[in-house]
């Protein structure tokens, strides 16, 4: 690279308001890039991080999610037994047999009505997912319609308040406390006796999944295997918490990912054409600048990566202006519908380095495409005429 | 061709441009030799190619037939990236806009024909220097083009062409956009450059002020020279 950055930097702040524009159209593209990314990355986080690697989940094969999973009691009963399963401490099988349904609330505001999900758990459920603390109120008790609610909930859905009471089931439940579960899924449930949510349902003995905690997690496989060889309980399923999560959060994740790109593409295209057209201008604006830097004797290549560099320049800064914008969209939290479950359920943006190279490379190769023609084109130029151009 | 007191030698040159498939002939074989140390200007008409013979000589343009050796080499059967080097080297270009780079300063300016060179930081800004002083303008390095008057600008150009030391100054109209004053000053520059660095100078000029302070003058009419 024989002709100096700064001739390029400089050349570039010289023409601010064409550079302005054409960074700003780069910006906007890699700030929608960028959060499409970030989107589907918060999702994944959220749902993948409410698992736990030595944890276990058991539900019915083929069901898609918690929601269509039945179990009874008698396999529930039987596969606590496993000695592979940690102890609580109290002793106990560290596991919890849940009941998980879907209620509807209205919704703060708007009173829309939307799914939220209920889960009735056993004690041992908060041993097993420790980023679940109390963060007002107290824990429901034990046989009892009090019930406990997750952050989002509390903060989106009449009627959570410590407190107050909802309806379902026939019932009243009333809220004694509020959950943070770390920004988990779990911050999107409502969570109650396991055995009082079950009679209420008028399920008493169909729970909808397990989780229990290895003493090991290399005993997984070993134990996924020996209940599979069970006839009388065959059909329940053993995944990784971790797994299982992912899985739910495949589709959804999938779906931004590919509706992202597209519109994306769409964009960068225009983006693209933008930067092409500022860098023509700029190519015919300095054909004499070319031709006299020819005749001291900088070759066609020289000039080719000069403008190549220019065009990049502008794609690289909109890129850092497209990350800086995209970057605050972290503070926003987004909520969706769980497509297993249809339930609401809150993420956020997360920013991660991976999305900053991917963006920056994605501009870099703007940059290089929408650039390409027209350093060819100075690159070509003959000396004589490009002397003779005013 | 041994007289080893001749720089250029220009041989049967002809020169025709094509304007869709029209032939536009520009210059009909030409010779001459330029001795080394000379002071040459080339004066003609408008549109009599005397540009096109300096551009030939320069190595920025191509004849159609003939040959063009400068010290000693056939410029005319150089590749173009030869040609480009050859060009870097050999040859300093002075132009009637001055042609500076107007993002850069007087001093990055200068430097530009350096950054081909593999010659150290130091190096590089001790011939910058001498050159920048040399034109009298040592102590404008850091202005731009634009803060500076079209002489000095026409200075910073002269500056950019001796700043490779290269035998063969090219100068087309150098005083075409002066005042008489900067115009004169330049000629004296040109004169110096020519008496004290013994540079060869072709200097192609509608001026007869400008003509009278080379040592030769050579007339371009309908693409013959006399
Ligand atoms: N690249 C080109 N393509 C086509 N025609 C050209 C080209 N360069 C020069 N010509 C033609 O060649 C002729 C000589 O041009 P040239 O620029 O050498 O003249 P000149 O003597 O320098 O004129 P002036 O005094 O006006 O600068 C002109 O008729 C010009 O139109
Ligand atoms: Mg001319």
């Amino acid at each position: 690279m024989k002709i100096p950055l700064s001739y390029t930097f400089r050349s570039l702040w010289t023409r601010k308001l064409t550079t302005l524009m054409t960074v700003t159209g780069v910006a906007l593209v890699v700030f929608v890039f960028a959060a499409v990314l970030m989107l589907a990355y918060g999702l994944e986080k959220t749902l993948v991080d409410t698992g736990y690697d030595d944890n276990v989940i058991c539900t019915r094969k083929a069901s898609q999610g918690e929601l269509s999973s039945q179990i009874d009691r008698d396999a529930i009963n039987q596969i606590k037994t496993y000695p592979e399963i940690k102890l609580s401490k109290e002793g106990k099988p560290l596991a919890s047999a849940e009941m998980y349904t879907v209620i509807n609330l209205h919704k703060i505001g708007s009173g829309d009505m939307s799914n939220v999900v209920v889960r009735g758990v056993a004690p041992e459920a908060f041993e097993l997912r420790p980023n679940i603390t109390m963060k007002e109120g107290r824990m429901f008790a034990l046989g009892t319609n009090q019930i406990i609610v997750g952050t989002n909930i509390n903060q989106r859905f009449d009627g959570t308040q410590i407190g107050e009471s909802i309806e379902f089931a026939g019932d009243h439940w009333q809220i004694v406390g509020v959950m943070d579960a770390a920004g988990t899924g779990f911050d999107s449930e409502i969570w109650g006796d396991a055995e009082r949510i079950l009679s209420a349902f008028n399920r008493s003995n169909a729970y909808s999944s397990m989780t229990f905690r290895l003493n090991n997690k290399e005993d997984f496989e070993k134990l996924r295997d020996r209940v599979a060889k069970e006839p009388r309980y065959n059909y329940v399923e053993l995944k990784r918490e971790r797994v299982f999560y992912r899985e739910q959060s495949e589709a959804m994740s999938m779906f931004i990912t590919i509706l992202g790109t597209v519109i994306t593409v769409i964009f960068s295209i225009g983006a693209m054409i933008g930067a092409m057209i500022t860098m023509y201008s700029s190519v015919a604006n300095r054909t004499i600048e070319v031709g006299t830097l020819r005749a001291l004797g900088f070759k066609r290549r020289n000039i080719l990566s000069a403008f190549l560099i220019e065009a990049m320049m502008i794609t690289f800064i909109g890129a850092g202006v497209g990350l800086a914008l995209a970057s605050t969209l972290q503070f926003f939290a987004i909520s969706t519908m769980n497509f297993t479950s249809f339930s609401e359920l809150s993420f956020g943006f997360a920013l991660s380095p991976s999305i900053i190279l991917n963006c920056i490379i994605f501009a870099i190769v703007m940059g290089l495409f929408g650039g390409f023609l027209p350093s060819i084109r100075a690159a070509r130029m003959n000396i004589v005429n490009a002397l003779r151009a005013s | 061709m041994n007289n080893s007191s001749t720089i250029v030698s220009v041989q049967n040159i002809s020169k025709s441009y094509w304007r869709e498939k029209l032939e536009i002939p520009v210059l009909s074989n030409i010779s001459f030799d330029i001795p080394d140390g000379e002071f040459l200007s080339l004066m003609g008409p408008s549109g009599s190619g005397k540009t096109t013979l300096l551009n030939l000589i320069a190595g920025i343009d191509r004849p159609t037939s003939g040959t063009i050796t400068v010290s000693g080499n056939n410029i005319t059967s150089l590749n173009e990236t030869s040609l480009a080097k050859w060009r870097s080297n050999n040859v300093g270009f002075v132009f009637q806009f001055y042609n500076l780079l107007p993002v850069l300063t007087a001093y990055e300016n200068v430097e530009l024909p350096l950054l081909l060179t593999k010659l150290s930081k130091k190096e590089k800004k001790e011939h910058v220097q001498f050159a920048l002083e040399t034109v009298g303008l040592a102590d404008r390095m850091d202005h731009s083009p634009k803060q500076l008057s079209g002489g000095q600008q026409q200075r910073v150009a002269i500056a950019r062409a001796i700043v490779t030391d290269p035998t063969l100054l090219v100068a087309d109209e150098p005083t075409g956009d002066l005042d008489k004053h900067s115009a004169e000053e330049i000629m004296i520059l040109l004169e110096r450059l020519n008496s004290e660095l013994k540079k060869t100078i072709i200097m192609v000029t509608h001026d007869p002020r400008a003509a009278e302070k080379a040592h030769t003058t050579k007339h371009l009419d309908k693409g013959e020279l006399s």
